[in-house]
C-alpha cells in the first residue's frame, strides 16, 4: 500500500503528498538545462500552472500519482518524492513500460504546462504568445515541383 | 406555442442541415432548423490563448466523451477500435473538421459492377456534379484544377494552401518515386472570400479557426440562410420523431434551452444529425406502428457503419520544417486510389499530408514514441523533433459490413435522459491489408524525401471523425432506407440528408459529397413539391 492510499485519501484535491510526487515526476521528466539556460518542469511558475491545470483530470491524475508511487515502493523500497534524482529514472522506466495509459496522464500534463512557458517558447524561437490573432508565415514552396505530376495523363477510374 | 405545423423541419445544423436549410430557403416555406449546440464564438476557439494545445485534450477534444459538455451526448464506443470524434454546435463537426474538401471519384458509385463488393450507388458522379461546384462556391474552396487522379474541373475559386517547406519535401519524396500527389482541395480560404478573411496559417484548424478562414457552416451557410428566413433554434435537442395514423412523420418532441420537453408539428422533417445521431434519432422513434424504430422496415438503420480505417506515418527531417505553423492539410496523393489486384485487397486509400505539430504535441508524440526521453537526454531529444516533424495520413476507404453498426445503449443516456447510442465494430481484412500497404508506402515516401527516422501508428484510435452507412440509400426498399433522392421509403414525408445515406465510403473525406447530396436531395424536393409524398 502506497502513502496516498494510507492517508484514505478522498480523491478531490491534491493532497500534499500527491504534490510532492507530482513535483518530483514533472523534475524527473524535464529537470533544468543549463546547456540552453531552461528552468526544469518543477520551476515555481511552471509547477503552479500544472497544479492549475491538474483540476481538469483530477480523478486520472489521482490514480495515475498513486499507481507512480506503488511502483517506486515496487521496485525501490521508497515512495517516488522520497527517491534520490538518479534513482527516479529507473523506476520511471518501470512506470512507463507497465503502465503506459498512466505514464500518459503524468506526461501530458507537464509538458502541456512546461512548453507554453515564455522562457521555453523563447529558448525554442518562437514568440511567446497565443496563435491568434497575428498568425504565421508559411512560404509557398516550389510548385515547379508540380511539372512532372502535370504530364501525367489522367488516370482515374471510368465506371460504366 | 401554436399548433400550426411549420412546414420543414430540419434536425441538426451541421454540414448537411446548414445546406439544405439555404437550398430550400428559396421556396419561401416556414423552415424551423433544432439543433442541440449553441452558436460558437470564434474568440472562445483555443488559438485566441496560450494553452491552446492543451485545450484539444478537454473541451475542444475531438470526443465528446472527453468534452463532455452540455451539447454533448455520450456514446458508447467500447466495443469498437475506432472511437468517434464529433462536436455539437451550431457548425456541428465543421466546427472542428480539417476542411480537406476532396470529391469521390466516377469509380466510388460503382463499387459492385467496378469490383464486386458491397453496392452501387442509386445515383452516379455525373448526378452530382452541380452541387458538388454550387457546394464548393458556398463553403469556397483553394485547390487547382488539372489533377490527373480526378475528372477535369474549370477552375477552383482560390489558389492552393502554401506548400511550406514540409510540403516542399513531401512532393518531393512522391517525385521521386514517380507516385501521385497534388495540392488538395481545401474549404480554407487562402484570400478574403464571402466576408470571410484569409488563412494566417494559425495551425489551429482541428480545434477551431478564430480568424474564420475555415469554412465551418456556422460562418458560410448559415448565415445566408438565417438572413433569408430560416429559423435556428439552438440548444434544442430532439427525443424522437412522432407518427400520425397514416404512418407520416407528425413533428419531434424535443428538450428546449431550459430542459422542458415540447412538442413541434411539421409537414417534413428532414434527418442531418450525422451517422450516429440519426440512427439514434431513428431507434429512438418507436411506435405501435413503427416497433422497431421509424423508417426501419428494411431492418437496417444503424447497420453498414463505415469510418475511414486511418494510419499514420511520421517523418522526423534534419532541417527545419513548418512545425506549428500553416494548416494542417495542404498535398494529397491518390496514387493507390483505384483497386489493382495485385495488392492483395479492393478498393484504396488516399494520403494527406498533415504539416506539422505544435511544441505540446511534438512533445507528447516523442514521448509516446519513446524518442523523447525523461532526464538529462529530454532538451536534446526534443529538440531533434520540434518543427522537424512531417507526417502522411492514410485515409482507408471502408466497405460496408451489416456487424458494423449504431444501437442504442441500454443503460447509458444524454442529459436529457434520452438513450445514447452504442457502436460496435471490427476491422475487415481488406482494411487491415490496406493500413499494412499504406503505412510500408508511407515509409517508403518519407524516407525518400529525406526523413532520418520514420514512425507509424496503425490503425490510428481516435479516427471516428467520418460517420457513414447508417441508413442507406438505394432502390430496393427491403435494402436500403431511404429511396434515390433521400426520401425514406416508409415515412413518405422523412428525409436524411447526412452522411448515413452513403452506400459506400469512398476513400476520401466525405464532408464535400454529404454536402453536395444535401444541396441535390433539395433539389429534388423542389423539382417535385407538388407530389412530394406521391
Ligand atoms: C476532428 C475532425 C476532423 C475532420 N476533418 C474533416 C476533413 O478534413 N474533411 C472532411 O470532409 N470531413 C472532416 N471531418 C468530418 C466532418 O466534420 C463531417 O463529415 C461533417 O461535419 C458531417 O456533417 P453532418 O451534417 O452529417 O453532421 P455534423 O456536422 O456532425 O452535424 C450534426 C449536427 O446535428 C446535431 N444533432 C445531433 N443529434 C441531435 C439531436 N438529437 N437534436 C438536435 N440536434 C442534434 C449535432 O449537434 C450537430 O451539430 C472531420 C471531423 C472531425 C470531428
Ligand atoms: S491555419 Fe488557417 S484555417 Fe487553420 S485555423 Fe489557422 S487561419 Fe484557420
Amino acid at each position: 500500500m502506497n502513502i496516498l492510499q494510507k492517508s484514505g485519501h478522498q480523491f478531490q484535491q491534491l493532497s500534499r503528498e500527491e504534490t510532492a510526487i507530482l513535483h518530483a515526476i514533472a523534475e524527473t521528466v524535464i529537470p533544468a538545462s543549463h546547456q540552453y539556460d531552461l528552468p526544469s518542469a518543477g520551476d515555481a511558475p511552471i509547477f503552479s500552472d500544472i497544479l492549475a491545470t491538474s483540476t481538469k483530470s483530477r480523478s486520472e491524475l489521482h490514480t495515475a500519482l498513486s499507481v507512480l508511487d506503488d511502483v517506486a515502493y515496487q521496485v525501490a523500497g521508497t515512495g517516488f518524492a522520497a527517491l534520490t534524482v538518479t534513482s527516479r529514472l529507473p523506476v520511471g522506466e518501470t512506470f512507463r513500460k507497465n503502465h503506459p495509459q498512466q505514464a500518459m496522464v503524468l506526461e501530458t500534463l507537464i509538458v502541456q504546462c512546461y512548453y507554453r512557458d515564455d522562457r521555453v517558447m523563447r529558448s525554442l524561437g518562437m514568440e511567446a504568445r497565443a496563435p491568434f490573432p497575428k498568425g504565421f508565415v508559411v512560404e509557398q514552396g516550389d510548385w515547379s515541383l508540380l511539372d512532372p505530376v502535370r504530364k501525367r495523363n489522367a488516370f482515374y477510374r471510368p465506371a460504366p | 406555442m401554436t399548433d400550426e405545423p411549420i412546414d420543414v423541419l430540419i434536425i441538426g445544423a451541421g454540414a448537411s442541415g446548414a445546406a439544405i436549410a439555404w437550398s430550400l430557403v428559396e421556396t419561401r416555406m416556414r423552415i424551423v432548423c433544432l439543433e442541440q449546440g449553441g452558436n460558437m464564438n470564434p474568440l472562445d476557439y483555443p488559438s485566441a490563448g496560450r494553452d491552446w494545445e492543451a485545450r484539444t485534450s478537454s473541451d475542444f477534444s475531438i470526443s465528446p466523451n472527453a468534452r463532455n459538455l452540455p451539447s454533448d451526448y455520450p456514446v458508447n464506443d467500447n466495443d469498437s477500435p475506432i472511437k468517434v470524434a464529433n462536436f455539437n454546435a451550431v457548425g456541428g463537426s465543421t466546427i472542428l473538421y480539417a476542411g480537406q474538401f476532396p470529391r469521390f471519384h466516377p469509380s466510388d458509385f460503382r463499387v459492385r459492377s467496378l469490383d464486386d463488393v458491397a453496392d452501387d450507388w442509386p445515383i452516379d458522379f455525373a448526378t452530382l456534379e452541380p452541387f458538388y461546384a454550387q457546394n464548393d462556391h458556398m463553403m469556397g474552396v483553394a485547390g487547382l484544377a488539372g489533377d490527373p487522379a480526378n475528372p477535369p474541373r474549370p477552375s477552383i475559386d482560390m489558389p492552393p494552401l502554401p506548400l511550406g517547406k514540409a510540403g516542399q519535401a513531401v512532393a518531393k519524396g512522391f517525385n521521386s518515386l514517380g507516385w501521385h500527389w497534388w495540392p488538395s482541395d481545401c474549404a480554407i480560404a487562402t484570400r478574403p472570400f464571402d466576408g470571410r478573411e484569409r488563412c494566417v496559417n494559425l495551425g489551429t484548424c482541428v480545434s477551431g479557426c478564430a480568424q474564420g478562414a475555415k469554412a465551418s457552416t456556422d460562418i458560410t451557410y448559415w448565415p445566408h440562410a438565417r438572413r433569408r428566413g430560416v429559423e435556428l433554434r439552438t440548444h434544442c435537442r430532439v427525443r424522437e420523431i412522432t407518427v400520425d395514423d397514416q404512418g407520416m412523420a407528425s413533428g419531434v418532441i424535443y428538450f428546449d434551452s431550459n430542459g422542458r420537453e415540447q412538442a413541434l408539428k411539421a409537414h417534413v422533417i428532414v434527418l442531418a444529425c450525422n451517422g450516429i445521431g440519426t440512427p439514434r434519432i431513428l431507434l429512438n422513434s418507436k411506435s405501435t406502428t413503427f416497433p422497431d424504430g421509424l423508417a426501419n422496415s428494411s431492418g437496417l438503420v444503424g447497420k453498414n457503419l463505415m469510418f475511414h480505417p486511418y494510419a499514420a506515418v511520421q517523418g522526423v527531417f534534419d532541417e527545419e520544417l513548418d512545425g506549428y505553423r500553416g494548416p494542417h492539410k495542404g498535398i494529397q496523393s491518390q496514387e493507390f486510389y483505384e483497386t489493382d489486384p495485385s495488392r492483395g485487397f479492393v478498393r484504396g486509400y488516399t494520403f494527406e499530408y498533415s504539416r506539422g505539430l505544435g511544441p505540446v504535441g511534438t512533445a507528447v508524440t516523442g514521448l509516446s514514441r519513446n524518442r523523447i526521453r525523461w532526464g538529462e537526454d529530454h532538451h536534446d531529444s526534443y529538440r531533434k523533433l520540434f518543427s522537424r516533424i512531417t507526417s502522411l495520413v492514410a485515409l482507408c476507404e471502408d466497405l460496408p459490413e451489416e456487424h458494423n453498426r449504431v444501437t442504442l445503449d441500454p443503460d447509458l443516456t444524454d442529459s436529457n435522459g434520452i438513450p445514447a447510442p452504442k457502436i460496435s465494430y471490427t476491422f475487415s481484412d481488406n482494411s487491415l491489408k490496406m493500413l499494412e500497404h499504406a503505412v510500408a508506402r508511407g515509409t517508403e515516401v518519407l524516407k525518400a524525401a529525406g526523413a532520418t527516422d520514420t514512425f507509424s501508428i496503425s490503425p490510428i484510435d481516435f479516427s471516428g471523425w467520418h460517420l457513414m452507412g447508417t441508413a442507406r440509400m438505394g432502390t430496393d426498399p427491403a435494402r436500403s432506407v431511404v429511396n434515390e433522392w433521400g426520401r425514406s421509403h416508409d415515412v413518405k414525408n422523412l428525409f436524411i440528408v447526412d452522411g448515413s445515406i452513403f452506400v459506400t465510403s469512398a476513400g476520401v473525406n466525405p464532408t464535400s459529397t454529404i454536402q453536395a447530396l444535401s444541396l441535390y436531395i433539395a433539389d429534388q424536393m423542389k423539382q417535385r413539391l407538388a407530389n412530394l409524398f406521391d
